[in-house]
This record gives structure tokens, C-alpha cells and sequence, in this order.
């Protein structure tokens, strides 16, 4: 995982509520390959049926290149766990998300995947949004934990555990095996405990 | 201090609190799939890693699986690449894999509650999102993502933040043609495809009690459509019966230890919730979903809503595209809208008890001519049972295909799917746009209505077929 770094860049407002992963990476694109999957992202939105562009996307529109953060509606990313979700995101080479709520285990996903989940108020995401719209860049600042632009400054929540993980680019695994000794201590006990949650090898 | 069942699960896996609402969960049963194993099992084998606890890791092929009558693999050689991956590294890891042509093979949320592996108290993840379904005996049950199974399958464990807890209560009773799949629908209606986000939520109330151990399962199998990765259910006497007996369950002593544990798991009567949301069962009426979200649903004598009655302009712009892409008018009746698709299949709804139920329904009477209707049973166990109790020539007689296990037509990747712009009639849990393949329609709905829309080749009311 690639440490996050702060950054200040262009934001893209794709304001549509529960945009499920099965929007974000349809089945049928993960199927042939990480290339086709980020290309064909966000494929009902982007695409028409007959394959064209849709002008009418901001994931489309010039004006958003470069863009690294995307912002998004309630419940962004619900549904299926598909981790290639953050993948395809990140693929697309956007950094954070920010969106007034999420799908619970997208949120996860991001956290453990390097793409940073803002949760901010409705009110903050749209005024955010406002300023994408005008062209504005937005700073993303994890280490003081506040996201800004246009005159707009907002805070959010990450545990420092999570943050430090992300700043280090440290995957939970190691953090997990460090821990080794407590599951070891915690199994001797629970074997006691609850014998029949064990089966034979 | 008085505990929930939440409360009483979280304390029974943590090994450790890490600070800041994050703790290390121990992980009492892990099942693994074909789509999301092969890659994560690579993971774990690229980074020199093994699998630390294999005799509490179980896999089964499900998602990408041919459902084809004498099918050998894959729904396509994409598939059967990912089958043979999964087949290698559960091999060289000691992973017990029940493939094709096993007797315990099938949709893995509904092996594991078959094979006695689901069990009230245990906690229980899978790289799917639809692990919520296991609640429904009072496990600990989450999907997770690629990246969390590596971890999971590396160490047993995995660092989870603590959600908040919801009781959602269902009282009174359930009118006939009402289902546990209308209750859950009705619901996400109600309080939005995002009502349960962030929250663990115990369903209680008389009729989750009235509920068989299936159709708890139909119930909890939604929570995540309702925006909670856990969904679950006190475990009872129903549960223990369900239990007993099983595979993977305890005996002897064991057994008597096991359910003095679990007799001890149901919340305190005055446990605390973070939120609460109170449902009269006796008002639901059989469901079925409009739109593009499993919150876009309605009761089948109602109409299509309109985005002139939206709340704000962002909703009213969600419906028009939802009318557009699913090709219906807004005020027109849902009830007699004609379909070309029945599917009765998926982890929400292919047990026993729902082919059983859409069998009793058919029985005698055939389906519309220009309806293509399957049944797809969820396991293998599910198919054996069907046919001794003569399920599959009712279905058969009616004109529906019976065909073999896997996840199908709930999602467009293994060959079965429905053509762009036609429109079925689903069990399974997810409308989304292109679920069921590129521009399928999707309409979801309980085993009955689905079975008796076949027959009436529309959306029909159930209650009208003498359910």
C-alpha cells in the first residue's frame, strides 16, 4: 500500500445517491481484467448503451481532468464487497472520496486499500461540490484531518490508528501478526471456554 | 449491565481493543468463494504466507458455476480459470473445498447454515457481502473485502470497528402471501437502502419469532441491502432445532455446553440501543421493487411513484432515471406489468422452504407462454431434498427449468442473465442497474409472487393465487 500523502487538487461531483459497486465495477468488466475494469468504470453512468461517452457525466467532462478526489452521494459504494471498487477508483487515479455517508464495507475496504473515505455533512459535500463545479481545488489534509476549499473548511473523523496506517502506506496485516501473542493467548482460553467452536483439522 | 446479543458477541471475539472503537475480532469460521478466494488466497501465497487455521476455513464454488443440467465447470473459461485457482490453492493450503460434483456443494451462504459450520455465537465472514445472512442464528456474521480475507485466512483475526447497534422490531402477525423477503423489503421502503449504515441490527419482535430458521435467513440475507453489514436474529428453540444434528454441530456434552452458551446469547430485557425502529408486520403487504435500489419498493397494488412527488430535486432525478432505465411509467400499477424472466434462486431465497412454497403455488398450472422461468435450488442438499419431496417434476409439469446450484441470475457472471431491456421477476436480493446482466430489468420479490408472476406471465398479486 502507498503511504497517502496530502494533497491539493481538482475534484470531480458525481452527486448520485447509493451508487452500488456493481455501478462502480460491473461483473461482467472484472471479468476481463484490471484494464478493462478501470476503463469501463462507473460503466451505466459513464456509458451509453450503444458504448458512446456520455457528455452529460462529470466523469467524463475535461473540465475535471486530473482530478484526484471524487465526491459523492449517500451511501456511495453500497452493496457488493467487491474490493474492486477502491481498485477501479484508485485506477482511475483518484486519491479520496468524499461523500456524506458510504456502504459500510466499501468504507472498510478504502481504509485498508490506501483510498481515503471522507464522511462530511450533506451541507459540507454540496458546498464542496459547489466549488468543484466552479472549478475550484480542494485540499485534502490528512494528518490535520480537514478537507478545504472555497471558503469552506471541514473536519472529520479517523481513528489515529487508521490514520497512521494510511501515512505509513501499512498494511493491517502486520499489525495483526504483531499481535500474534494475544490471538495465541486468546485461543488457549476460548478453547476452554468454547470447546465446540473448534473442529478437528 | 444489561447487554444486547451484540454486545454478548462482540465481548465473546475480542481479543484485543486497539483504542479509538477499533478491535481485533477473532474469527471463529471463515467461507470462501470462487470469485473473491482465488485472488486473495494469491495474496497470501505471493507474500510467503499460509493459512493459520484451515480446519475452520471452508470453500465451495458458487458465483461463477454453471446452473446447466450436466454442467462439468464454469459458466465461461473466465470462470473456469478462477475455479482452477481456487482449487489449487485450497489443495496446497488444506482448505476443505466442497467443488462440483460434491454432494455438499452450493451457494455458500446456504451450505454453511446446512453443514451445522453457522452456529448461534460464532462469528462468521466470508468475502461477500450477503454474510449478513448467518445471523439469522445469532452468529457474528460480516462480509468483508479481498484484502480483510487475506488477513483473515493469515491470522484468524481482523481489525473491526465497533458499529452502533440498532433493534429493529417486527410485531404483529404476517398476513397470507407475506413473507420474510416482504418484511425486509418493506422495511429498506421504509427507511432507505441506507437505514441500517453503520449500525449491527437485531431484528426482534413476534413475527421475526414466528419466522422458520429459512426464513430468518431471507431476512437477515437483506440487512446489508439495508445498508448493515450485520443482520441477526436471537437464537430459540428454532434455532437450536435447526442446529441440532448438523454435520459441523456439537454432540453429547458438547452439545449440552454449546447451548447453555447459547441460551445465554439473547439481549437482556433492558439492554440499549443506539436506535430503534418499530414495524407493524400486519400492514405489509406483498412487495416488489420499482427502481434501480432495493429501497425503490412498493406494495404490489400500489403504483409506480413519481419524481413530481419526490422530497427534493436529487430524488426526483434518481426516480427518473430508475423509470427510464426500467422502462415504467410513473402512476401505472405495478400489478400486471408483463415479464419475460422468473428466477427463484440466489442466498436469499432457494432453500427448501421457498421451492416448496413457489411448488405448492404452481402446482397444476403452467407458466405464461413467452416467460422463461428457472428455478435454481441453493445447494446441493436444497436439489436432493426438492426432488425426493417431488418438487422438481412440479416445477418441471409448470414449464420452469430445474437446474443446478450456484448463484446464477442473481448476478451476470456466469453465463445466466437477462437480455438488456427485458424484465424478470427475482428472489434474489439486488435490482441494481445491470445486475442481472448489461440493462436487465429487475423486479425483486418473494419465492410466491415470483412463482405466481410466472404463471400470470405479469406482476401479480399473490394473494389473488391463493397464497
Amino acid at each position: 500500500m502507498e503511504p497517502f500523502v496530502s494533497f491539493t487538487s481538482k475534484a470531480v461531483p458525481l452527486l448520485i445517491d447509493n451508487i452500488d459497486t456493481d455501478a462502480i465495477t460491473p461483473i461482467g468488466r472484472v471479468l476481463q481484467g484490471r484494464e478493462v475494469m478501470i476503463r469501463y468504470a462507473f460503466e451505466p453512468l459513464r456509458f451509453a448503451p450503444d458504448g458512446a461517452l456520455r457528455p452529460d457525466c462529470p466523469l467524463n467532462d475535461p473540465a475535471y481532468a486530473g482530478a484526484r478526489i471524487l465526491i459523492g452521494g449517500d451511501n456511495f459504494a453500497c452493496g457488493s464487497s467487491r474490493e474492486t471498487a477502491v481498485w477501479a477508483i484508485q485506477g482511475m487515479g483518484y486519491r479520496a472520496v468524499i461523500a456524506p455517508s458510504f456502504g459500510g464495507i466499501f468504507f472498510t475496504n478504502c481504509l485498508k486499500g490506501g483510498l481515503l473515505p471522507v464522511a462530511l455533512s450533506a451541507a459540507d459535500v454540496a458546498a464542496l461540490a459547489g466549488h468543484a463545479v466552479r472549478g475550484g481545488e480542494i485540499s485534502v489534509d490528512l494528518e490535520g484531518q480537514r478537507v478545504s476549499g472555497g471558503g469552506v473548511t471541514a473536519g472529520f473523523e479517523i481513528s489515529p490508528l487508521r490514520k497512521e496506517a494510511l501515512l505509513g502506506g501499512l498494511d493491517d496485516l502486520g499489525l495483526i501478526l504483531r499481535r500474534d501473542a494475544a490471538s495465541a493467548a486468546f485461543e488457549a482460553r476460548d478453547r476452554q471456554a468454547r470447546p465446540w467452536v473448534y473442529l478437528p483439522g | 449491565m444489561p447487554q444486547s446479543l451484540f454486545d454478548k458477541l462482540w465481548a465473546t471475539h475480542l481479543v484485543e481493543s486497539l483504542g479509538d472503537g477499533l478491535d481485533l475480532i477473532r474469527i471463529d469460521r471463515h467461507l470462501v468463494h470462487d470469485l473473491s478466494g482465488p485472488s486473495s488466497l494469491k495474496v497470501l501465497s505471493d507474500r510467503g504466507l499460509t493459512v493459520r487455521s484451515p480446519e475452520l476455513t471452508f470453500a465451495t464454488p458458487d458465483h461463477g458455476v454453471s446452473t446447466e443440467p450436466g454442467r462439468t465447470g464454469g459458466g465461461s473459461p473466465a470462470n473456469d480459470k478462477a475455479l482452477a485457482v481456487l482449487r489449487r490453492y485450497c489443495d496446497r493450503f488444506g482448505i476443505r473445498l466442497y467443488d462440483l460434483g460434491s454432494e455438499e456443494q452450493g451457494i455458500v451462504h446456504v451450505v454453511g447454515p446446512e453443514l451445522g459450520l453457522t452456529l448461534p455465537g460464532l462469528s462468521v465472514v466470508c468475502a461477500d457481502s450477503h454474510t449478513c445472512t448467518h445471523g439469522a442464528f445469532g452468529a457474528l456474521a460480516w462480509g468483508i473485502g479481498n484484502t480483510e480475507m487475506t488477513q483473515v485466512l493469515a491470522s484468524q483475526a481482523l481489525i473491526v470497528e465497533r458499529p452502533l447497534s440498532m433493534r429493529v422490531s417486527f410485531d404483529g402477525a404476517l398476513h397470507r402471501g407475506v413473507t420474510a423477503k416482504d418484511l425486509i423489503l418493506y422495511l429498506i421502503g421504509r427507511h432507505g437502502a441506507a437505514g441500517g449504515s453503520r449500525h449491527a441490527v437485531e431484528f426482534a419482535g413476534a413475527a421475526v419469532r414466528g419466522l422458520s430458521m429459512e426464513g430468518r435467513m431471507a431476512l437477515c440475507n437483506l440487512a446489508i441491502e439495508f445498508g448493515a453489514s450485520f443482520g441477526f436474529v436471537a437464537p430459540d428453540e428454532a434455532t437450536y432445532a435447526y442446529a441440532k444434528g448438523r454435520r459441523f454441530a456439537p454432540t453429547g456434552e458438547m452439545w449440552d455446553a454449546a447451548l447453555a452458551h447459547w441460551r445465554t446469547l439473547p439481549s437482556d430485557p433492558d439492554a440499549s440501543f443506539d436506535a430503534e425502529i418499530a414495524v407493524d408486520a400486519a400492514a405489509v403487504a406483498p412487495q416488489v421493487t420499482w427502481g434501480v435500489s432495493p429501497e425503490d419498493v412498493i406494495a404490489v397494488d400500489q403504483r409506480v411513484p413519481s419524481p413530481a412527488d419526490a422530497a427534493n430535486a436529487k430524488a426526483a432525478e434518481a426516480r427518473r432515471h430508475a423509470l427510464d432505465y426500467m422502462g415504467l411509467e410513473a402512476g401505472a400499477p405495478i400489478e400486471g406489468t408483463p415479464i419475460q424472466h422468473v428466477f427463484i434462486g440466489s442466498c436469499a431465497n432457494a432453500r427448501f422452504s421457498d421451492l416448496a412454497a413457489a411448488a405448492e403455488l404452481v402446482k397444476g398450472r403452467k407458466v405464461a407462454s413467452g416467460v422463461r422461468a428457472w428455478v435454481v435450488p441453493g445447494s446441493q442438499a436444497v436439489k436432493r431434498a426438492g426432488e425426493a419431496a417431488g418438487l422438481d417434476r412440479i416445477f418441471a409439469e409448470a414449464g420452469f427449468a430445474w437446474r443446478e446450484p450456484g448463484c446464477s441470475m442473481c448476478l451476470g457472471m456466469n453465463g445466466d442473465s437477462i437480455p438488456a431491456g427485458e424484465r424478470s421477476v427475482s428472489t434474489s436480493n439486488r435490482n441494481f442497474v445491470g445486475r442481472q446482466g448489461p440493462g436487465a430489468r429487475t423486479h425483486l420479490a418473494s419465492p410466491i409472487t415470483a412463482a405466481a408472476s410466472a404463471i400470470a406471465g405479469r406482476i401479480v398479486d399473490v394473494r389473488d393465487y391463493g397464497a
